[in-house]
């Protein structure tokens, strides 16, 4: 009488225990979503806030910038350099073909006027800021910008030539509001 | 070997430890009833400085919070105002800054004789592997660190060492803003980085309290690598070893304070006395000397890198190197089964010992490359140093392991140690 007793207590433990295991199963997945979806907002807390965002965008007057000058603006706390190019740099940047650069573009997709050239002037490796926007400055091999950081070479469109970067500096959005004013971000 | 719980006489000793055994623990943690190997060299010394310079760390840094303000105004001139208006100020933060530099020198000299005498091997796997994170915990909280007094190598280390995120495919550049808060290293990316440099010691007191759990389920290695089993093996920790960590204490603080008080800006960078600016990079970003040998590796990764070969397909250089620098790291988690020799101690391992000491100058080779500027021979050497690191870890220690033949190792601690003495 106790085995059969046993047998049915075991028939309902097994039953009870499947039972249990989905219980268990779909309260701790549901439990550890919970504790996930509680941590989104103390990760994005540490993302840039509305006051940094504000801080998107600036606008840069071009027009006491010479011919073969460059200045460096700030924007989003990054320099932005903005150069003025000569014809032959132009002419320099536009000679090159796609089969010498590191990471081909053509120089016409990184301008919307020839003669200005506007990107970030962060060194795409680790973020250093490179030398040549002053006319004592080394300019690097192909007469662009130097990173004194670790050797990297940009050219007059500051595409990556030479070095461990492996992007060309990086292009802002912009717009010209008019001949002389460019609002960056 | 007395391992039964002393009997307190003092009737409140008692009442505590009736209430709580803490007394009873400490004396079979670090006192007369915690049994030690009683070959112990002074190489044995260095777990318990890191854990004392640890202390110090602490002490200082607690009084450093109190006038350490976090804002890029006011960093800069909170520790200048530290140095020079602060009582002692120079000297709380003088402490701090060289004790990091002790902090590295005690932890390296504590891994490489983990290394030396086979202290990672069965059972004490975990006991290393505990030893590995701590190190990176260290690493993280030297770097944080370094960022707080907001002078320019802190500015340009932050950037350089948060750009390397950006190397990760898709998610980078996001991960980086998260990093930052904002667009570069600003405001608050210092406010965070100051939060966590004052949550991670705690963190690493965390890890250190389980490596020295680990540490007493199976005791000291010792310097034969054989394992203490007869009581006549062991030697009382206290007094023996407490009076020895003690003396050794006191050496090192002479190390320290000479430091502190003739050589205080030895370890530093002249760069970091100009207040950070966003729109001028250094000439030379250096980072602190303990990140040297692991700044030479990133740096060994270029295009034409023979290691980064076999992996140009699938990802950049740049991705390379910052994986091969985590890397270096984390490879000495598989180091208890990268080594298949079952011998611990290098007292008997005739060619492995040479090899460990080509291993030892390869570190510092790679230190000095990191140190120097990336041209010329100094990247050859650094590659060939790079590709000597991974290859003397991946594939001499095992094949050592195999082709090796030991010496004869002795059958006990205390015939080796107490028959030669005779």
């Amino acid at each position: 009488m106790v085995s059969s007793a046993d047998a049915a207590l075991s028939t309902s433990d097994s039953d009870e225990k499947s039972r249990r295991d989905f219980l268990l199963v779909a309260t701790s997945t549901i439990g550890g979503l919970g504790m996930a979806l509680a941590a989104w907002p103390l990760i994005h807390s540490m993302n840039p806030a509305k006051d940094t965002l504000a801080l998107s965008t600036t606008e840069v007057d071009l027009s006491p910038i010479e011919k073969g000058q460059s200045i460096t603006v700030v924007w989003q706390g990054k320099p932005v350099f903005v150069r003025h190019r000569t014809a032959d740099e132009i002419e320099q940047a536009r000679s090159v073909s796609n089969d010498d650069l590191a990471d081909p573009e053509s120089d016409e997709d990184r301008v919307q006027k020839a003669e200005w050239l506007i990107m970030v002037g962060v060194c795409t490796h680790l973020g250093c800021i490179p030398l040549g926007q002053k006319s004592s400055e080394p300019k690097g091999e192909f007469g662009g910008w130097f990173c004194p950081c670790h050797g990297s070479h940009y050219d007059t469109s500051g595409r990556i030539r030479k070095g461990p970067a492996p992007k060309n500096l990086a292009v802002p959005g912009y717009v010209f509001l008019d001949d002389t004013t460019v609002k960056i971000g | 070997m007395s391992s039964s719980p002393i009997e307190f006489k003092n009737p409140v000793l008692k009442w505590v430890e009736y209430r709580l055994p803490v007394f009873s623990f400490i004396d079979s943690s670090v006192g007369g009833s915690y049994p030690a190997p009683r070959n112990l060299n002074y190489w044995w010394n260095f777990g318990s400085l890191a854990g004392i310079i640890l202390a110090v760390m602490v002490a200082t840094g607690i009084v450093l919070a109190m006038h350490y303000t976090a804002h890029v105004d006011y960093a800069f001139d909170s520790v200048e105002r530290i140095m020079r208006d602060v009582n002692y100020g120079w000297l709380i933060r003088y402490i701090h800054m060289n004790g990091g530099s002790m902090f590295f020198i005690c932890v390296y000299i504590h891994m490489f004789r983990g290394m030396y005498y086979g202290s990672y091997k069965e059972p004490r796997e975990l006991l290393w592997i505990i030893g590995v994170f701590i190190l990176l915990a260290m690493m993280a909280t030297a770097f944080l660190g370094y960022v707080l007094p907001w002078g320019q190598m802190s500015f340009w280390g932050a950037t350089v060492i948060t750009s390397m995120f950006s190397a990760i495919p898709y998610v980078g550049d996001a991960l980086v803003t998260l990093l930052w808060g904002g667009f570069s290293v600003d405001n608050p990316t210092l406010n965070r980085f100051y939060s966590l440099h004052y949550l991670l010691p705690f963190v690493l007191f965390g890890l250190v309290f389980v490596h020295l759990w680990a540490l007493h389920v199976h005791r000291s290695n010792n310097p034969l690598g054989v394992e203490a089993r007869e009581p006549e093996d062991f030697i009382p920790f206290h007094p023996y070893y407490t009076i020895k960590d003690l003396f050794g204490m006191g050496v090192l603080l002479i190390f320290f304070l000479g430091f502190v008080f003739y050589a205080p800006n030895f370890f530093g960078e002249p760069d970091n006395y100009i207040e950070a600016n966003p729109m001028v990079t250094p000439a030379h970003i250096v980072p602190e000397w303990y990140f040297l040998p692991f700044y030479a590796i990133l740096r060994a990764f270029t295009a034409d890198f023979f290691m980064y070969w076999p992996v140009a397909w699938l990802m950049s250089a740049k991705l390379a190197g910052v994986l091969a620098m985590f890397a270096a790291t984390l490879i000495l988690v598989l180091l208890p089964w990268l080594d298949t020799s079952k011998v611990r101690s290098n007292k008997f391992r005739p060619i492995n010992k040479q090899f460990f000491w080509i291993f030892v100058a390869d570190c510092l080779l790679l230190g000095y490359i990191g140190a120097k500027p990336a041209e010329g021979n100094f990247i050859i050497i650094g590659q060939i140093a790079t590709f000597y690191y991974f290859f003397h870890l991946v594939v001499l220690v095992p094949l050592i392991g195999i082709l090796e033949r030991p010496k004869p190792i002795p059958e006990s601690i205390s015939t080796a140690v107490i028959k030669s003495a005779e």
